[in-house]
């Protein structure tokens, strides 16, 4: 019985999902193509991965505001190491990037910045919501900082393929959201972290009364959060051949609308890896039609609010027929 | 009013029952309340007290009997009601804003308006000076609540209730966490009150305390009147005779055999109160538990009954003093460190503390022990799903499957799942806080079986209850604790209601 009930609100938004395309298919001849198709993957794959981590978080109950901002100066640090490499002055010595080392140098810069909101909220007891706000500034500064406020470009094809490429016929950018979805379901669902990460989640006290240690579990998500900040901010550099220092903006809330729209509980606990990959469908197919309608896109903003609300409000009316 | 005036019932209230499902918290109890006395009512944890003065003040609405003030039906909608017609209570935990002034406390939801439709403060701030002028305390009216002690707080309370003209006050233990020197001032304050004409509700478990204020007593058990009469000439141990002797109906038979082995040594552990290096909440604590063995331990309301499981388990790192399991000194500060020492814990309150509800059985009951059921570094579902149907099983937990939510299931059912998730340890000791509170009788008694084969397979048990009935049918000995100390040590054959209630009360 309960299984059943489960299985209809996972059905809930596929079922959204596919009245969408429907209707869009039948409104745009251009909407249901192969191209159109590809499209809409490669835009979502960036939202993808940050609300991936997003998940994770929410899923502790916490929340991250960060990420946009960690995405542009990821971004920015990659493009910047690359170009530039770093020339230390003092002693003479000049380090040159390659693109791994420039990849693995800003994936490192914000999986630092994902542990020091863990430890702030932690160790320190500053509510998510606060110090994530101070990181979003704080990033986006550092951003400022190392970019002088210009766009760092022409980052070479080694580089644009990341974001521009494909292989086996997928664009890259589908292959790496495709392989961060598919090692954080498996984590989230059949590893001890994960299973650690909803008790937290549905209930802190219990979950330290069992043992758990908390603090260890929640600094991890916000890293996790930050590192695939950085990596979003990779694939946003490469895409468009340029680190943009007011790249990602926004991005937090379209992340936290994905996570919303694929019924994870904003109070911890409960929802999915998979659900929020959905609602990010949802966004970018939602998106993407009304681009191909001509809609302008002042109403696109409020037609987009609408969707959160309507998500969030049938969520809350199918919880409540549960119990 | 004065003193001489003749002394008449203000308050009456007429065969009050209330029920909640699976239990009956008040039985056809009768109470009248005459102004211009105290009056106390006593009775063990779970007596019915609290019950009858929700109804009494509007909190519950919906019971059987009647009210009358002064000789009319009443039937109050809600607290605020109550509060109207002179009925005011200062609960336990004291209901105050604590970033507010006393003054914006004390007028809280009918502050003065002045003619601009502003809160007129002048006037305010002057009613309060008047009436915090005659309970002398001397603070600004524009003090916050945040930065008073304890007792000043209740004073502020005190103030709200007499500000609102009440002339019934409902005081719920209210000697419970001030001091010696604040205890004094309140009971010259209630004594005032009373010689003014207000009629005062006094609910205490200390009997010292009656015969400094009361002047009548009804006493209370498994929510029936037991008696109500006038104090004086009433010895302490006749109260505590009235109080005792519940019955909770159980047909339980111990049959477990208690070892010589000592399994857990607490020495001379104790608790500071936070910031304060004078008061504690535990005090020198020294006991053992056998293997084999159900050691009891009662207290009273704030005796320290949790702080003592709770920093057995790890909880309280602050704590001093020290702990063996069989024989070796184990450091425990953090629960992680409790349950690899071979420590469970069953919390007082499941759904806030044991269980997460928003998980099935299955993931509830490996949560405490998810090592074993790793498979090549990964959960693996099968033995999850075996060990929670093991102890389905073995705890009889009624469930239409592994699958779940523990959220869906009653009380009892909860409680065994906890329980489940700590035997899923492979536990040596056992720290149970109120296991059968809040369950149906039927569930207690499968608890009291499962404890009893627990025992019987070895391991040794910390039982905290405030019931006596239950204390005293499943513990081999019992340890009375009264504010943070061991006051009584008995075996269970020599043990009493009596006895241990004694040495309970402070």
């Amino acid at each position: 019985m309960t299984k059943i009930t489960a299985n209809l609100a996972k059905y809930q938004s596929l079922l959204a999902l596919a009245t969408m395309i429907l209707v869009l298919s039948l409104l745009s001849d251009k909407f249901l193509t192969v191209n159109n198709g590809w499209n809409v993957m490669r835009q979502i794959s960036v939202n993808v991965i940050i609300s991936a981590g997003m998940t994770l978080v929410i899923l502790t109950g916490g929340i991250d505001l960060s990420v946009g901002s960690i995405l542009a100066l990821a971004g920015a640090v990659a493009a910047g190491l690359l170009k530039n490499g770093v020339a230390l002055e003092s002693v003479d010595l000049f380090i040159g990037f390659t693109v791994l080392g420039a990849v693995l140098a800003a994936a490192l810069v914000g999986a630092a910045l994902g542990f020091f909101n863990g430890i702030v909220i932690t160790r320190f007891k500053v509510p998510p919501f606060v110090a994530t706000l101070a990181m979003l500034t704080m990033a986006r500064g550092l951003t400022m900082l190392w970019s002088g406020g210009f766009p760092i470009t022409g980052l070479g094809k080694t580089f644009a393929f990341w974001g521009t490429g494909w292989l086996f016929g997928i664009p890259m950018p589908v292959w790496i959201s495709v392989s961060v979805v598919s090692i954080l379901t498996i984590l989230s669902r059949k590893t001890k972290i994960g299973r650690y990460i909803y008790a937290i989640g549905g209930n802190e006290r219990a979950s330290q009364l069992s043992g758990l240690n908390v603090q260890k579990i929640k600094i991890f998500v916000y890293t996790c959060a930050g590192l695939l900040a950085a990596i979003g901010g990779i694939l946003v550099t490469a895409r468009l051949d340029s680190a943009q220092p007011n790249a990602g903006m926004g991005y937090e809330l379209d992340s936290i609308a994905a996570v919303v729209i694929g019924g994870t509980s904003l109070a911890g606990g409960r929802g999915s890896i998979p659900g929020t990959v959905l609602g990010a469908l949802i966004i970018g197919v939602l998106n993407n039609g009304l681009v191909l309608l001509n809609v302008s896109p002042f109403w696109q903003q409020v037609i987009k609010g609408l969707v959160i609300l309507l998500a969030v409000i049938i969520d809350r009316a199918s919880a409540k027929n549960k119990r | 009013m004065t003193n001489n005036e003749e002394k008449k019932i203000i308050l009456s209230a007429k065969k009050i029952s209330k029920r909640f499902p699976g239990v009956t918290a008040l039985e056809d109890v009768d109470l009248d309340i005459k102004s211009g006395q105290v009056h106390a009512i006593v009775g063990e944890n779970g007596a019915g007290k609290s019950t009858l003065m929700k109804i009494l003040s509007g909190v519950y609405q919906h019971y059987d009997g009647q009210i009358f003030l002064d000789g009319q039906k009443i039937a109050f909608k809600n607290p605020a009601e109550a509060r109207q017609a002179g009925i005011a209570i200062i609960h336990q935990e004291l209901n105050l804003l604590p970033h507010m002034s006393v003054a914006e406390n004390i007028f809280l939801g009918r502050e003065p308006i002045n003619r601009f439709g502003f809160i007129d403060y002048n006037k305010m701030h002057t009613k309060t000076r008047t009436v915090l002028g005659y309970l002398k305390l001397d603070i600004p009216a524009t003090t916050l609540v945040s930065s008073l002690r304890v007792g000043q707080q209740q004073i502020v309370e005190i103030a709200k209730a007499l500000s609102l003209d009440a002339r019934i006050i409902i005081m719920d233990e209210p000697t419970s966490a001030i001091s010696e020197q604040e205890v004094a001032i309140l009971f010259a304050l209630i004594k005032d009150l009373v010689s003014k004409g207000v009629a005062i509700i006094y609910i205490t478990h200390k009997l010292d305390e009656l015969y400094k204020v009361g002047e009548h007593l009804t006493v209370l058990r498994d929510g029936k009147r037991v008696d109500s009469c006038l104090l004086a000439g009433l010895s302490r141990d006749d109260i505590v005779k009235k109080m005792v002797g519940r019955d909770i109906g159980n047909y339980f038979v111990k049959n477990h055999q208690t070892s010589q082995d000592v399994v857990l040594h607490v020495v001379e552990m104790s608790l500071p109160q936070s910031g304060q290096s004078t008061r504690f909440f535990l005090r020198d604590i020294n006991l053992h538990v056998n293997k084999g063995e159900v050691l009891g331990i009662f207290g009273l309301m704030g005796a320290g009954r949790t702080e003592l499981l709770e920093t057995i388990f790890g909880l309280h790192p602050e704590a001093t003093g020290h702990i063996k399991i069989a024989g070796h000194q184990v450091s425990i500060t953090s629960p992680e460190h409790a349950i690899a020492a071979g420590i469970g814990y069953v919390p007082e309150d499941r759904k806030r503390e044991g269980l997460i509800l928003s998980m099935s059985i299955a993931h509830c009951v490996s949560l405490a022990c998810i090592a074993q059921i790793l498979q090549y570094g990964f959960l693996s579902t099968a033995r999850e799903n075996r060990l929670a149907a093991k102890y389905i099983d073995k705890l009889n937990i009624k469930t239409s499957g592994i699958a779940q939510n523990v959220e869906t299931l009653s009380g009892g059912n909860q409680q065994k799942v906890v329980l489940a998730k700590w035997l899923a340890t492979h536990p040596k000791v056992l720290l149970l806080d109120e296991p059968t509170r809040g369950i149906d009788i039927n569930a207690k008694n499968e608890v009291y079986q499962i404890i009893n084969q627990l025992a019987q397979s070895g391991l040794g048990i910390i039982l905290v209850s405030s019931e006596l009935p239950e204390i005293l049918a499943i513990a081999d000995r019992i340890l009375v604790l009264s504010r943070g100390r061991i006051t009584a040590e008995y075996a269970q054959q020599e043990a009493s209601e009596e006895k241990i209630l004694k040495a309970a009360i402070p």
